[in-house]
């Protein structure tokens, strides 16, 4: 059986492993790295749940090999709340606009949109725009309304 | 839902890639993006003894404007194509890769594995058909260069050979007084269209259409161009009666696949009037 040493960084800390190149990413964070913020629903690509941030940009765990984040830097919804008990704005805002119920996809949500509302204009914002972001997230609880408003609230808030 | 077994290798230089391809080109499958491919092999629906992994191949990493023509390199990815400005003088491209998959999708999944995926339902593959793109492949054996309906053979299937890899598509940039119109409808966003057409028209100055290009997506088993809408064009005004003469002369000829999704019918009406809302929207968009 053919396996590789890799070094990936998550939230800042490296983890070096040996691992088979069929590893997923989206089962190297969960097991390896012990990391079980990251879900995984239905590791094909679908439904979002496995969003991680790959050198900044928000991607599908499943999809990705963990043999290919070697020597990469990687952010999981663990690195949001990373100082103490105090939430990060976004996770504040869903939970003030009640943008989640069972929370499964929760992590997901977060790891697409918080780029997005580090860098979005709230005077360009619209319900269109924010939707269109969340449409590779799955949701089954909320219908969406809630987190289109913890949007909205976070954005407003990221501006003052 | 875990991949099988296989071998890895990451080369980073095109002709480490072409010598594996040529030892192992028939048991292997190239990883780009992976984000149709890996699901794939998460499902156990491909099984490739090797992964030749690409993303590592910088010089395929490239997009240029040169004389008139955009050189995408096959490893571009679709967020990069959506936001270049390079990609601005080829409006229709631009238009069609906003609708493929989502956010996470376009971060990671290449321009050169959507071409190579064939999916006839597939956003690029149809624009860049109308575009008159060519596809550059490379193997150890040499290089060839490809026009849209000899690459595209049917259903998830290309012309390339085992030993060869998709390294460059050439897309005409879009004269003066064109315009351009990527139209599709999917159950939800981001989902591969039940129907769609990507279209070009070029008017002179009185308004009158000099030429036109026309493909339709999930209308056949590759993308087609549709020859006898585009001649319905040529030479007249575009207004609603030559759209909809046009856009009906081009499903005359189209057989869809009917699924749980839509029927063949269905498909065939759903793409005629697609098509005609994205001829006058491309006539609109004339600068």
């Amino acid at each position: 059986m053919t396996t590789r040493e890799i070094a990936v960084e998550i939230n800042g800390e490296v983890f070096r492993r040996t691992v088979e190149p069929r590893l997923l990413l989206s089962d190297f964070i969960r097991h390896e790295a012990r990391l079980t913020g990251t879900h995984v629903g239905c590791e094909h690509g679908v439904c979002g749940a496995c969003t991680i941030q790959l050198d900044g940009e928000p991607v599908r765990s499943c999809l990705l090999f963990a043999v290919q984040a070697n020597g990469r830097s990687i952010r999981t919804v663990e690195a949001l709340a990373a100082h103490g008990d105090e939430l990060h704005p976004l996770q504040q805002a869903f939970h003030e606009t009640h943008a989640l119920q069972c929370g499964f996809c929760t992590p997901g949500f977060l790891m697409t949109l918080e780029p997005f509302v580090r860098n979005a204009d709230a005077a360009e914002l619209d319900d269109n725009r924010i939707r269109e972001v969340l449409a590779g997230n799955l949701c089954r609880c909320t219908g969406y309304q809630n987190i289109v408003k913890a949007v909205h609230l976070a954005v407003e808030r990221n501006r003052t | 839902m875990k991949p099988p077994p296989f071998e890895y290798d990451d080369p980073s230089t095109l002709d480490e890639v072409l010598a594996l391809l040529a030892e192992h080109g028939e048991d292997a499958k190239v990883l780009a993006g992976g984000q149709s491919l890996v699901p794939l092999l998460n499902f156990r629906l491909a099984r490739p003894d090797r992964l030749i992994d690409v993303n590592g191949v910088s010089e395929l990493d490239y997009l240029r404007l040169e004389h008139g023509t955009l050189r995408i390199g096959a490893l571009v990815r679709h967020a990069r194509l959506e936001s270049s400005e390079e990609a601005r003088a080829v409006p229709l491209l631009q238009q069609a890769v906003r609708f493929v998959g989502h956010v996470q999708i376009r971060n990671r999944g290449t321009v050169g594995g959507s071409v190579a995926h064939a999916d006839p339902a597939a956003e690029l593959p149809a624009a860049l058909t109308a575009l008159g793109a060519r596809f550059r492949a490379r193997s150890a054996r040499g290089e060839r260069v490809l026009a849209a309906d000899e690459l595209f053979v049917t259903h998830l299937t290309t012309s390339l050979e085992p030993d060869e890899i998709l390294t460059e598509i050439e897309v005409p940039s879009s004269p003066p007084g064109s315009g351009a119109a990527f139209v599709e409808y999917a159950r939800r966003h981001g989902d591969f269209a039940l129907g769609g057409a990507a279209v070009l028209v070029r008017l002179d100055r009185g308004g009158t259409c000099e030429d036109a290009a026309i493909a339709l997506l999930a209308a056949a088993p590759t993308p087609v161009r549709a020859a006898e809408a585009e001649n319905a064009l040529r030479g007249r005004v575009i207004d609603e009666a030559a759209a909809r003469e046009a856009a009906a002369r081009a499903v005359e000829s189209i057989n869809p696949t009917g699924d749980i999704h839509g029927s063949a019918d269905y498909r065939r009406g759903l793409i005629e009037a697609l098509l005609r809302r994205a001829i006058l929207q491309a006539k609109e968009s004339v600068a």
